[in-house]
């Protein structure tokens, strides 16, 4: 087991910035509250998987490299989403194979760690759960499920907490249809996916959905939104500092609240 | 300009019937699958192996397949090497001229498939009648497989039934599976019997030996291989594996892999033709062994993972893609994810290469696949290889084929804006400030979801305000 390191990096992916902050926001809370100080190098922009899964390389490198250079401390780099961490972890040193900088895509490759994997196996974070009875469906993302394979860990979170009751939906292992540019170039299929997976988590009648992955979150709320009814869904991170700050919302609430709020919760969870 | 590939996968995915078909089939063998790796630690194990038993005859392809022949020579069987599919089907056709045949029965074969040699020799005048089950179904409708195992998975037993009815019209009209089956059955039975060439495939050829080993359940492989006087193996170089005890395990990962049974009705194991004194079997046995393509996939260390395939269709039966669009949509011998690498690898990028694009990566293919083909890697370096400019570092057919100058041009743009810090956070500032005036339509995004929203303020402008070091 890793020790429990004094500082991180934390690494926000392209689409918390833009999309969803609060995850990104919640998740150095969780941290911070762990007692562990986060740094967030602001020069951070994209990790390169997009043009990496779209072959192309030389691109994907170039954005790989400018990152590469903003974590030069030897601690844990802490990613909130399985694809962003994937790609760090599994395909950097695959970019980077016979480059003369390789020995740094491989040194941080071996730093990387999925936020949940982080909270989990390194910070044994305990949570207490003070929010209200609620159901919850969870989607585990692809890349955290059989990339990084650390899918049991966002259910080993939710299962710490009292009030959070966990319904299974069908076809749980299945692809969302997201896959990136796969939902641009592949519209048809994905459409196809997406409106399954809608139908499967629309079965179980959870009060929310939770994901370990923004591209996801994306593409199954958007879906759902379209068609009317949606289900409330939020990044793990989010939902888990809801569930253990004092100052925990409500179901009703939409779940991209205000950044004052947050600024409010900042100090009454840290220990 | 809409692609043929799009257009067909349109049409599919607007069959609610043949998704269900799909949907049906493919749940059940997962189930199946699953149920038959109860230990996981003992599947991971097989796996293992498996994969480094055809690694390791990958790794001396050359050496074996000349082990191969040598072997296969001395126990009499018929050596033919073809480099091309024209050159395979010329092959058989001077075999059967040889013996002044007008027919051929089949048993099942994805490699004449692949020569396309039903088209071939009907064109010729010859008939070549499909003797397993779905094969049979599928040529009565004049359609290709739709599944490397399951040929006729497309169809459900009310449609075989109708199809039944309308080709033979003097037999009563079923739906009972069984008697349809038994139908199937009489009517092949007096081919197998009035035909001189038999044809099938191969699952593993073994070098030590020589022998060919054939997996099947319906008993129309070992009619095709044996009731005939003359039996044509076809069969791809990649096939072989280095000794006897190599089999066992392949034959076991395979069986449960595919169809989810511990074991078929049939295994049949190929050493010669009759030998004098013997009651039955061919008096000539001949092998064709095609490449097609495969010395070239065989040529690069990274894409001959391509090759261990054991034809289960695990990958198929798992893939989210395929059960949705379904095994004609790919336009293919081979569907799903491994024929969205071979085909690419095999008729090149710039005729295929769009399969390449039509996985999202999800990894199902890759976790299930009995050799560990890394399914998504190669995914992965087709798409580079597609749009790379240094064509001549990889020996891929159609590289750089599919590279596009407005794509090209916007990642390029991506790329400098995402190594320019500065930029791209002021452009994902403006972004979230005048998020009201984005465009709610997105194109092929916007047709099943709604936009998607931008936050007010971007995480890096929160960041500021958390107490978390910004160094």
């Amino acid at each position: 087991m890793p020790p429990i390191p004094d500082t991180i990096y934390f690494f926000g992916t392209c689409l918390v910035d833009l999309m969803y902050p609060q995850a990104g926001v919640s998740a150095m809370q969780l941290i911070q509250r762990a007692g562990v100080k986060v740094i967030f190098p602001p020069a951070q922009t994209c990790c390169g998987q997009p043009a990496w899964n779209s072959g192309y390389r030389d691109e994907a490198r170039s954005v790989a490299r400018a990152q590469i250079a903003l974590f030069p401390k030897p601690i844990p780099i802490v990613i909130p989403s399985g694809s962003c961490a994937g790609m760090m972890k599994v395909h950097y040193p695959e970019l980077f194979a016979g480059q003369p900088d390789e020995a740094q895509a491989v040194d941080v490759a071996s730093r990387v760690y999925e936020l949940t994997e982080f909270l989990v196996d390194v910070l044994h974070i305990e949570l207490q759960d003070l929010g209200e009875p609620v159901t919850v469906a969870v989607h585990t993302s692809c890349s955290a499920r059989r990339e990084m394979g650390v899918a049991d860990k966002i259910e080993s979170l939710l299962g710490q907490l009292s009030n959070v009751q966990r319904v299974e939906h069908a076809r749980k292992p299945e692809c969302c249809g997201f896959g990136g540019t796969f939902a641009v170039k592949e519209p048809e299929i994905s459409a196809a996916m997406v409106l399954d997976k809608v139908t499967h988590i629309r079965h179980a009648q959870p009060d929310r959905l939770i994901s370990q992955e923004c591209g996801c979150l994306l593409n199954i709320s958007g879906t759902m939104e379209k068609q009317g009814d949606a289900i409330p869904h939020q990044h793990i991170a989010e939902f888990l500092w809801e569930r253990t700050s004092m100052a925990s919302t409500s179901l009703s609430q939409r779940t991209d609240r205000s950044l004052s709020e947050v600024e409010g919760n900042t100090t009454e969870g840290t220990p | 300009m809409t692609s043929t590939f799009r257009t067909t996968v349109r049409t599919n995915l607007a069959k609610p019937e043949v998704r269900a078909n799909f949907y049906r089939a493919m749940d059940g063998l997962m189930t199946r699958r699953l149920d038959q790796f109860p230990d996981k630690a003992e599947l991971e194990r097989l796996r293992t192996q498996s994969m480094a038993i055809r690694a390791n005859a990958l790794s001396k392809l050359p050496e074996l397949l000349e082990t191969l022949e040598a072997n296969l020579t001395r126990n009499g069987i018929q050596v033919h090497w073809a480099e091309t599919t024209d050159q395979a089907n010329q092959i058989v056709l001077s075999i059967l001229q040889k013996h002044n045949a007008k027919s051929i029965i089949k048993g099942k074969s994805m490699v004449s498939e692949e020569m396309g040699l039903n088209h071939f020799l009907e064109a010729l005048g010859i008939e070549a009648l499909e003797s397993d089950l779905g094969e049979f179904i599928i040529q009565l409708d004049h359609e290709a497989p739709s599944h490397i195992i399951m040929p006729a998975i497309h169809k459900n037993r009310i449609q075989i039934a109708k199809l039944f009815h309308e080709k033979f019209p003097d037999i009563p009209y079923t739906e009972d599976v069984d008697e349809l089956t038994q139908m199937a059955r009489r009517i092949l039975r007096d081919k197998f019997y009035a035909t001189t060439v038999g044809l099938s495939g191969v699952n593993f050829m073994v070098a030590e030996t020589g022998t060919l080993c054939l997996v099947e359940n319906e008993g129309n492989g070992r009619m095709s291989t044996t009731a005939p006087s003359v039996h044509i193996a076809v069969t791809g170089i990649e096939k072989v594996v280095e000794s006897l005890s190599d089999v066992p395990p392949l034959l076991s990962i395979l069986t449960r892999s595919a169809t989810g049974q511990p074991i078929t009705t049939y295994f049949n194991m190929i050493s010669g033709p009759r030998k004098p004194g013997e009651k039955d079997g061919p008096e000539e046995v001949h092998l064709v062994l095609l490449d097609n393509g495969r010395s070239n996939i065989y040529s690069d260390p990274e894409l001959l993972a391509t090759l261990r395939c054991i034809r289960c269709g695990a990958c198929i039966n798992h893939c989210p893609v395929y059960v949705r669009i379904g095994g004609h949509s790919y336009g293919t011998v081979y569907p799903g994810p491994i024929g969205s690498i071979l085909e690419p690898q095999k008729a090149g990028l710039d005729v295929h290469g769009e399969l390449a694009q039509a996985s999202t990566l999800c990894g199902a293919c890759s976790e299930v696949c009995p050799v560990r083909i890394p399914i998504p890697s190669i995914l992965n370096r087709l798409r580079y290889d597609g749009v790379r400019r240094d064509t001549a570092n990889t020996n891929t057919v159609g590289s750089g084929k599919r590279r596009t100058l407005s794509e090209a041009a916007t990642w390029k743009t991506w790329a400098w804006a995402a190594t320019h810090p500065t930029i791209y956070h002021a452009g994902s500032s403006l972004a979230t400030h005048f998020k009201g005036m984005l465009p709610t339509n997105l194109g092929a995004w916007t047709t099943v979801r709604s936009a998607p929203k931008l936050a007010e303020s971007t995480l890096h402008q929160q960041v500021k305000n958390l107490g978390v070091d910004h160094e």
